[in-house]
């Protein structure tokens, strides 16, 4: 041992700066800071990102994504894929091999029956899992042998790592959780509470909505691993004092997604206490087009439906010059500096699935001007674009954020200039993503002209993303105002296509179906006009090593990889 | 005046229901989605399933008498229980939070004793210091230091803790060092060190709280104290020969309580409830921070309990006070 560890010192020595892999638990103690507070660490029962991210340290699925998007084996030997036989060839099942000798935090061996279990946990009718996207298709789950699991789908999965991948979907401990299935699942606080698991880190206290105290998993697969003893997981306040207490006071050492103004983070950094990272994943900042007509004057439960084509926006021509009056560049430099980039796709990234699409990003006010005359839309005598007797007059709704109503503001002004009159409004983020059908202000029922969020994907095939854009899908008072296709953009091509994404497997196809489907939305129809491309700033101390900022998976995915710099 | 209390407790009861209807229908109609927060890559079909699994498929008058007789029966069965360490309860559904999926109970448990250390120390401190302030203010009126204590409380009651939290944070955490800007709600005191670390990162919440109460409770003071020093039995006090202190602390001081005994005793409730802006601001995971958080998640039968609970707090404390009125001056009797 002795020997070894004068070994490892001499090759860090050697390696200069590079981390003191010495042992685990060797590095102390580290604290992050996550300024919204995890509730409960069962990502089963909480669809929030907090909860999910703070259970990856204790929790694990069998595969995870890596900083650059790669799949990578986390329980499971390989990923299993067509050429080495996971995957069957007719892409309907895949078989998952777990690492042998893996054991539970309790010194338990992990076996696929807790895998199946996970499965059967979730799907369960009563359970009102938030995860049941992941299983979406999944017919059966079984163990083959004690390490072997196959999923089957009910049909073609040409993606079948949905699954049992990445932190929505991790296994939990069948002996742990036999008792809480359904109904009875908000009964088990205890398990809730503190879930045994096969990660880095196991729970020593939880306290709900504020704090979490962890300790190094003693049987954790890489013996020399995590190399922090223990951890405290701290939640709640705000941004700006997370920021505050990694960049400026030093207490934390590793701070969660700091959404501040970019000047904000700047002065913060000057402390020289610590850094701010950032990295792009999925996440766009949009403004969808109602191409349905939104007005009061119609009778309720015909407005905003398919019924009624929008009398202004269902021309592509103003769509288009809607879009080009926005200076983009302008956008990010004001709401989000480090952490944004002008995006013309919905599919941003993973690269191989984003279209070079950049048409949109050069702001052009008098070609937005020609083409809105073009249309037959022409100036009034107050400036306002008017047709037959119409005038070009917008309601622009989002969700009250400082940096949306900003982007309002600014991009009012724009429209201004190229005649048309902008009305804003901003609606409280629990009434406007909240789903409730009786609300007129949800982002599903659209009674506005054209509104802004933002949205993303999980993991890094866009099919679902981009399939939720087809016809049937477009909320409608039958469906209780439910659907994803907010713009009720309805294309028959479209349809189709989606229809064959769902059937190739071939790689090199799929992503120029995927940029076919992202374009037809963007730059052909402009249903959907892309304005930033969100990233995410998260903050580390000088001190923490090991740090890498991960946007395809939960941003704890490498903690048992991060040590102390001395 | 026991009659009198019976009568009041036994009147209090309507009052609260009441009052909890009120708040049901609030929350009820008012905006808001439990699920709403959640990412929009959980899918509408799996968002209704959730919605449904916390109960909300169930029509309102259902719900709310569900909660009625799990505030009322469920949850003392449950503390019955865990005291006696009997069964009454078992199997019945207690309040659950939306968020956490645990009892509510046993969460305003958990946060009970921080709210009550920070927010009642700093309660008991403004006290202290308004008290003395208060009197000497209104003794000396126009004086210098009435002059000064005037303008602090002013300032104390004009500001809000938004600010001076943030500020004293800027001041003492990030330039100066002292004392950390985030309250260590895992720290366990067992020694004179870790009693230092706790006093220490109470320091800065304390001093915000208590300044703002401290602020507000001397104006009373002072103002209670003036209008009885110039009442015609202080100067029959004086007529008799009585020293300056007696006529002070025992005629003058005994009377003026009596409008700050009630500020005082209402202000109690105020202590459980928390302190929602200055428990954010430092971080201490108290009740107001508890209820802010439900609040944000749509956490319905958090908010809908903590806010009962506080009802009720208010009404027990207003007979406090109404009690206390009579042990203070004995001319007033209810019977």
């Amino acid at each position: 041992m002795r020997l070894k560890l004068i070994l490892l010192a001499t090759a860090a020595a050697l390696a200069g700066a590079g981390p003191a892999h010495a042992e685990r638990g060797a590095d102390g103690h580290v604290n992050v800071i996550y300024w919204q507070a995890p509730s409960i660490l069962n990502p089963f029962l909480s669809g929030g990102t907090k909860d999910i991210e703070s259970a990856s340290l204790v929790i694990e699925p069998l595969a995870g994504y890596d900083e650059k998007g790669v799949l990578f084996p986390r329980l499971a030997e390989s990923i299993p894929t067509v050429e080495n036989g996971g995957v069957s060839a007719d892409l309907t099942t895949i078989t998952w091999k777990l690492k042998p000798g893996l054991l539970w935090s309790d010194g338990t061996p992990v076996t696929s029956a807790d895998v199946v279990f996970s499965w059967e946990y979730c799907t369960h009718p009563e359970g009102g899992c938030a995860q049941l996207g992941a299983f979406e298709g999944v017919k059966t789950v079984e163990a083959v042998d004690d390490l072997t699991v196959k999923v089957t789908f009910d049909a073609q999965k040409p993606v079948p790592y949905g699954p049992f991948v990445g932190g929505q979907s991790p296994i939990i401990q069948k002996a742990q959780f036999a008792d809480c299935l359904g109904t009875k699942a908000p009964e088990c606080t205890a398990a809730n509470f503190g879930p045994i698991g096969t990660g880095p880190f196991k729970v020593v206290d939880f306290k709900t909505n504020d704090v979490i105290q962890l300790e190094a998993n003693p049987h954790y697969r890489d013996p020399a691993k995590p190399a922090f003893a223990t951890m405290t997981f701290k939640g709640g306040g705000d941004a700006a004092a997370a920021g505050r207490a990694v960049l400026e006071t030093g207490e934390f050492d590793y701070a969660w997604n700091l959404q501040l103004a970019p000047d904000v983070l700047k002065g913060m950094a000057a402390a020289g206490k610590g850094e701010a990272m950032s990295a792009f994943g999925t996440l766009v900042e949009r403004i969808e087009m109602n191409l349905t007509d939104p007005s009061p004057s119609l009778p309720e439960g015909e407005r905003s439906t398919a019924k009624h084509p929008h009398p202004i926006l269902s021309d592509l021509k103003v769509r288009k010059a809607l879009s080009m009056a926005i200076d983009r560049a302008l956008l990010v430099e004001v709401g989000y500096g480090q952490a944004g980039r002008p995006t013309c796709n919905i599919v941003p990234a993973p690269a191989m699935f984003a279209s070079d699409n950049t048409d949109c990003l050069k702001q052009d006010i008098e070609g937005a001007k020609a083409l809105l005359t073009e249309a037959g839309w022409v100036p009034g005598p107050d400036g306002v674009r008017v047709k037959d007797g119409m005038r070009l007059k917008l309601l622009y709704q989002t969700s009250v954020n400082a940096v949306r109503q900003d982007f309002q503001a600014l991009i009012k002004q724009w429209w201004s200039e190229i005649g048309v009159e902008t009305e804003l409004k901003s609606i409280d983020a629990s009434v406007y993503f909240g789903a409730d059908p009786g609300s007129p202000d949800t982002f599903q029922r659209f009674y506005a002209d054209v509104e802004m969020y933002a949205n993303n994907f999980n993991g890094t095939d866009p099919q679902a993303y981009l399939a939720s854009y087809t016809c049937e899908k477009a909320p409608k008072p039958e469906t209780q105002w439910q659907g994803e296709n907010i713009n009720r953009y309805c294309d028959p091509a479209y349809d189709a296509l989606v229809a064959e994404l769902g059937k190739t497997a071939d790689l090199t196809k799929r992503t120029e179906i995927a940029k076919k489907l992202n374009e037809m939305l963007t730059k052909e129809t402009y249903t959907i006009v892309p304005l930033v491309d969100r990233g995410r700033v998260s903050a580390r101390s000088n001190s923490l090593g090991g740090v890498v900022l991960n946007t395809w998976d939960t941003e704890l995915w490498n903690a048992a990889d991060w040590y102390r710099i001395k | 005046m026991l009659t009198f209390t019976l009568r009041r407790l036994l009147l209090s009861i309507p009052t609260l229901l009441a009052i909890s209807l009120v708040i049901f229908l609030i929350l009820e109609l008012a905006p808001g989605d439990p699920v709403a927060s959640m990412p929009l890559t959980i899918p509408p079909e799996v968002r209704e399933k959730i919605r449904e699994s916390l109960g909300l498929g169930a029509p309102f008058h259902v719900r709310y008498l569900l909660w009625l007789k799990a505030f009322f029966v469920t949850e003392p069965l449950h503390a019955l229980d865990a005291l006696l360490g009997t069964d009454f309860a078992a199997g019945s559904q207690r309040i659950l939070s939306f968020q956490s999926r645990s009892p509510v109970f046993d969460i305003i448990a958990e946060r009970l004793p921080q709210t009550l250390t920070v927010v009642g120390m700093a309660y008991l401190i403004g006290v202290l210091i308004a008290v003395p302030i208060g009197i000497i203010s209104a003794y000396r009126q126009y004086s210098w230091f009435d002059q000064i204590g005037t303008l602090i409380a002013m300032l104390g009651y004009s500001v809000p803790t938004f600010f001076t939290g943030v500020l004293l944070i800027v001041v003492f955490s990030v330039h100066l060092g002292w004392f950390p800007s985030i309250y260590d709600t895992t720290l366990v005191v067992d020694s004179w060190d870790s009693f230092l670390l706790q006093v220490r990162q109470m320091t800065l919440p304390v001093a915000v709280l208590a300044l703002y109460n401290a602020a507000q409770i001397s104006r009373f003071m002072r103002a209670s104290m003036l209008d009885n020093l110039h009442q015609d039995y202080v100067r029959t006090a004086r007529a008799k020969g009585m020293g300056e202190r007696v006529v002070v602390f025992v005629h003058v001081l005994r009377n003026s309580m009596i409008p700050v005994v009630t500020v005082v005793a209402l202000g109690v409730p105020g202590v459980f409830g928390g302190a929602i802006i200055t428990e954010q601001v430092f971080k201490v995971n108290g009740l107001g921070q508890l209820l802010i958080t439900a609040i944000y998640g749509n956490d319905v039968p958090m908010v809908q309990t903590l806010t009962f609970i506080f009802a009720i707090l208010i009404v027990l404390f207003n007979l406090v006070a109404d009690v206390l009125y009579g042990l203070l001056d004995p001319r007033i009797r209810y019977d």
